[in-house]
């Protein structure tokens, strides 16, 4: 321990209000890529992940699988393929439960908060750590009930059932709803103080999107070009409100200070 | 707080120039340690992150651990990979929480001559530790706590704060006349023995007390066995402080 780090830059003066204000990209990086490594070096997380959407896939697959082929007719009115937009909506619940307060039990939150980083960064590479695994997870398990169908079903059942609306309204869907559910999951991460609770909060406070995405795809909301649409706004407001609300409530005193 | 209000403004130019190490090393254990400070140079924005890191390892001897992973580390290296990330940002201000904690004399010994080399270059540093003689060793300024602010000050004052200077005298065998021997001498306020050979002397300034003293001695034929400043430790000044103040509760 011979060789001490000199204190350097020590420009005094105030700060830059540009630098003050603006979101620094190389921060949000640091974390997303902290937490992909983590993610890599225990499979777990994401195999953990993957497992309920599987078991999702059971029932549509089963439904389908046993439509004979003459039953294209009555698919005309149906959107099970919509079924699968609870999926995104469930898959980043726990992970975006655990990311503030599991580094917080663990110890790690605060060092981390006693950096320059912004809570808007912090919580941007947090949300883009949940969002990109999640996705990726809700599109695959997707493809997989679309190649099932294509493969397994009764001649005629797949063209019925595979719409170009519906196939883009899953497409356009994901994402968003997998946003949402993300900002909700983070935003009781900051304010509960057991990962348990935060992981149990964050599944029930998405039940409504699982909710809506499902009377949809049982025809009891009629899905509509006007319902899409509209859906798609909603969920965009709520993502962007979303974020703000969640950095409202990022409280990092006293993350760092309290015990409870 | 560095040359910075402490607004709410100015929060993240403050957490810019400085740098805190926590008690607990909060580091990512499934992180080897490169990454791990990789993270941290990143969130600093500090320009040349590689030799940073490298430098900063160097200045911990961890450099042949960059690609360990945290969680295989013992709590001593965890401590120096906590310390390395703390000093990534070359801060003005530099904040450690009971840095040698759980740490081996040797690797104790390494860390203080590293606080010491970066308190010479200038960084202000704030060290909280239980360990007295650890404060003493490396602090210019100590303050006291015991649930309040006790007290504030160099070691030299809190000391002559609460205690009296004092010599401290062994000779072969007991002074025949002490009285006679330690009566009217510069600088000497009043005298005590303690034990059959030992003479506790209250002195105003031990600089004109101690040769004074020692003459007298030889002058009453006395064999002196030593002459000693009494110094009192940090410890002392503590336990003082902590006594008077459950005193003070009793009451």
């Amino acid at each position: 321990m011979s060789e001490p780090v000199t204190a350097a830059g020590k420009a005094g003066g105030a700060p830059d209000a540009r630098r003050v204000h603006s979101i620094s990209a190389r921060r949000v990086r640091a974390i997303y890529r902290k937490e992909l490594r983590e993610y890599r070096r225990k499979g777990s997380i994401v195999w953990g992940m993957a497992i309920l959407p599987l078991i999702f896939l059971l029932q549509p697959l089963i439904t389908v699988f046993t439509l004979p082929a003459g039953a294209s007719g009555q698919l005309a009115d149906h959107h099970e393929l919509l079924y699968m937009l609870a999926i995104p909506a469930l898959v980043p619940a726990t992970l975006a439960a655990y990311s503030v307060v599991g580094e917080r039990q663990q110890g790690t939150l605060e060092p981390v908060l006693t950096t320059p980083v912004r809570r808007e960064e912090f919580l941007l590479g947090k949300a883009l750590a949940c969002f990109v695994p999640s996705v990726a997870i809700a599109y695959a398990v997707f493809l997989l009930f679309l190649a099932s169908v294509g493969l397994f079903a009764q001649p005629g059942v797949a063209p019925a059932l595979l719409r170009g609306s519906d196939l883009l309204a899953q497409l356009i869907f994901t994402p968003l709803l997998a946003g949402w559910s993300i900002w909700v999951g983070i935003a009781i991460s900051t304010r509960v103080s057991e990962v348990r609770v935060a992981q149990q909060l964050g599944l029930l406070a998405n039940l409504p999107s699982v909710l809506v995405t499902t009377l949809i795809a049982f025809n009891a909301i009629h899905a509509s070009l006007l319902v899409a649409l509209g859906g798609a706004v909603v969920l965009l407001v709520l993502n962007r409100v979303g974020w703000r609300l969640t950095s409202a409530m990022f409280d990092r005193e006293r993350l760092i200070t309290s015990t409870r | 707080m560095a040359g910075l209000a402490l607004t709410p403004e100015n929060g993240v130019e403050i957490r810019r120039r400085i740098s805190i190490m926590p008690e607990s090393p909060g580091l990512y254990l499934r992180l080897s340690v490169a990454e791990n400070l990789q993270c941290f140079a990143d969130l600093y924005e500090v320009p040349g992150p590689r030799d940073r890191i490298d430098r900063a390892l160097r200045a911990v001897g961890l450099a042949d651990r960059a690609d360990d992973t945290c969680g295989s580390l013992s709590k001593g290296l965890r401590q120096r990979v906590a310390l390395a990330r703390a000093l990534l940002p070359d801060p003005q201000v530099l904040f450690l929480d009971e840095p040698t904690a759980g740490l081996d004399p040797l690797a104790a010994r390494d860390v203080h001559d590293l606080i010491d080399a970066l308190r010479q270059s200038g960084v202000t540093i704030f060290l909280a530790t239980h360990r007295l003689e650890e404060a003493e060793r490396l602090c210019d300024r100590v303050a006291i706590l015991n649930t309040t602010l006790r007290t504030i000050g160099r070691p030299d004052e809190l000391r002559d704060r609460l205690f009296a200077k004092t010599l401290t005298v062994r000779t072969l065998i007991p002074l025949a006349e002490p009285g006679r021997v330690f009566a009217g001498l510069p600088a000497v306020d009043g005298w005590r023995q303690d034990g059959v050979r030992d003479y506790v002397i209250n002195v105003s300034d031990a600089t004109l007390a101690a040769p004074a003293v020692i003459r007298a001695l030889v002058q009453a034929g006395a064999d002196v066995l030593s002459v000693g400043e009494s110094r009192h430790s940090l410890e002392d000044v503590y336990l003082e402080l902590v006594s008077e103040d459950e005193e003070a509760r009793r009451r």
